[in-house]
């Protein structure tokens, strides 16, 4: 069973290369894809960052009460936490349910209603034009999505740590410099490519292969989501494993 | 020319074509007839490749199409047109929009000579009022009628039609008949046509294949339906009492047309 999906998933990554049938069309449509993924998210992401940023800050001042420890480390760990795994982890499982169930559902539709036999018919490779360009819009926006999502969460964590008087603006900027080691900004990076090839590869593969009919297609989007999720959260240990040793 | 050699296919165990064969000729509408679930679908798809045969072979002008790699096959499809039984149109494409689709994929013609060939193929099934609709809101007639223009949009050499006039009302019926027709002779198009719509079959039927449990069960023309003997044939296209006696006056037509052309015996 699993041995089946993966080649089977391996066949559809494999099929996606070809010559495209016109440059133009495929430019538009991974554009149009871009706009979709991005716009289409960007709502949903930039509350959860605010929020994340804002909850680690009055949680970490909460577990932190030894006088001893400065001030400034309450942002030195919401920095960290929001870089290394809450912008890239918890941003992109969300992206998981909003972008993965919508790249199912939309090619599951296509599917049941033979919208991709026509596309066929033409003599387009449906897999290059339908997949390939949603691949590579996700690889190009999500790692913005989390960027994004990295700054806000700072901004939030700093807005909660002075609306609840836990710390200054000043004493915040102060912490956030400190100790700032770039190499984690790379990591989440990386984590981000992979959660967004993921994401969307996983999402294409369930909603292209549907069978059936409407039902399936609700059915194929919710799988998507899990095993995107699932997915993430192991390829997300694997790195940190490997990564940071 | 598109053959059709002993062409098999079965889902499961069930067998829906068995050794179905036929010449399928440019320029002539090719119709295949039969009750519903009697695997028209079936064998247009198998025709197109959407479905792979069990065992047989389809050519297209003397090439053996299911024994053709990816790419092969590719080019064979650029020269097909085909309307789906569900239409098919892109839903989040305007009417318009689904037309232009595929001159835009495969052609270089200037924007205008686009919008040209558009408004004539959209105006010739009557659409002219629909151009900005999406298809979710456009009724099921004009659904086929769209995606007819988007068949043959492009030219096509093999233009296949699912059920092109059902649900259309029978004056459209006739229009959509008749378009298809005028364009098959017109550029010697090979035709493959599936319906139930006897008018279509009276009217269009140069070529007729009767599908009954899988087999092919009749072949002729829409002249030879009318003088046979064959009795599920004629259980299935002369279903209602309206029907028989519209072919008995047919026949009677048609021998006393024959009789006044046939010179009188020399004496
Ligand atoms: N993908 C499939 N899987 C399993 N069985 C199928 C499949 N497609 C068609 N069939 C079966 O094949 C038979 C023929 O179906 P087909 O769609 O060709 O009928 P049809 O002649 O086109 O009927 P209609 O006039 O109603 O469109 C049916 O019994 C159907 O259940
Ligand atoms: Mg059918």
């Amino acid at each position: 069973m699993f041995f089946y999906h993966f080649g089977k998933y391996l066949l559809m990554l494999k099929g996606m290369w070809s010559r495209p049938e016109s440059v133009k069309m495929y430019w538009k449509e991974f554009m149009h894809q871009c706009v979709e993924i991005g716009l289409g998210s960007l709502g949903i992401v930039m509350i959860i960052s605010v929020f994340l940023g804002g909850v680690t800050t009055v949680q970490t001042a909460y577990q932190l009460v030894s006088p001893w420890i400065p001030k400034t480390t309450i942002s030195m760990v919401v920095r960290d936490t929001l870089i290394l795994e809450l912008a890239p982890t918890m941003v992109c499982i969300v992206l998981a349910g909003v972008i993965g169930s919508k790249i199912a559902s939309e090619l599951g539709n296509m599917r049941v209603s033979e919208q991709i036999d026509a596309l066929e018919i033409m003599g387009i490779n449906t897999k290059a034009y339908l997949i390939l360009p949603k691949i590579l819009a996700a690889l190009l926006v999500i790692p913005c999505l989390v960027i994004i999502a990295g700054f806000l969460g700072i901004t939030g964590g700093l807005l909660a740590g002075e609306l609840a008087g836990i710390l200054g603006k000043q004493q915040f900027l102060q912490g956030l410099v400190k100790n700032f080691n770039s190499f984690n900004v790379f990591f989440a990076l990386i984590k981000s490519y992979t959660f967004a090839f993921i994401i969307s590869s996983i999402s294409a593969y369930f909603g292209y292969y549907v069978q059936g009919g409407a039902l399936e297609i609700g059915r194929a989007s919710t799988t998507s989501v899990v095993v995107s999720c699932i997915l993430i959260l192991f390829a997300d240990y694997g790195l940190a494993a490997i990564l940071l040793q | 020319m598109i053959e059709v050699l002993n062409v098999t296919k079965g889902f499961g165990g069930k067998m829906i074509l068995q050794d179905v064969s036929a010449v399928m000729e440019g320029g002539k509408t090719n119709l295949i007839i039969g009750t519903s679930g009697s695997g028209k679908t079936v064998l247009m798809k198998c025709m197109v490749g959407l479905m792979n045969v069990d065992k047989g072979q389809v050519k297209y002008g003397g090439e053996d199409f299911t024994a053709m790699s990816e790419r092969e096959k590719k080019a064979i499809r650029e020269k097909i047109g085909m309307l789906f039984q569900g239409t098919a149109l892109f839903d989040s494409m305007t009417v318009e929009q689904n037309v232009f689709f595929p001159l835009d994929m495969f052609t270089n013609l200037t924007a205008k000579e686009k919008r040209m060939r558009v408004e004539s193929c959209l105006d010739r099934v009557n659409l002219m009022e629909a151009y900005k609709k999406y298809p979710a809101e456009i009724s099921g007639g004009m659904k086929k009628r769209v995606g007819i223009a988007r068949a043959i949009v492009l030219n096509p050499k093999y233009l296949f039609c699912d059920e092109p006039n059902s649900g259309l009302d029978p004056q459209t019926s006739m229009v959509i008949d008749k378009l298809i027709k005028e364009i098959t002779s017109e550029y010697q198009i090979t035709t493959v046509i599936n319906t139930h719509d006897m008018n279509s079959v009276m009217e269009i039927g140069d070529h007729i294949l009767y599908l009954y449990n899988g087999l092919k069960q009749w072949e002729g023309t829409n002249r030879d339906i009318i003088f046979s003997r064959d009795e599920k044939l004629n259980h299935f296209i002369f279903a209602s009492e309206f029907l028989q006696d519209a072919k008995e006056m047919r026949q009677i037509e048609i021998m006393q047309n024959r009789q006044a052309q046939e010179p009188p015996l020399a004496d």
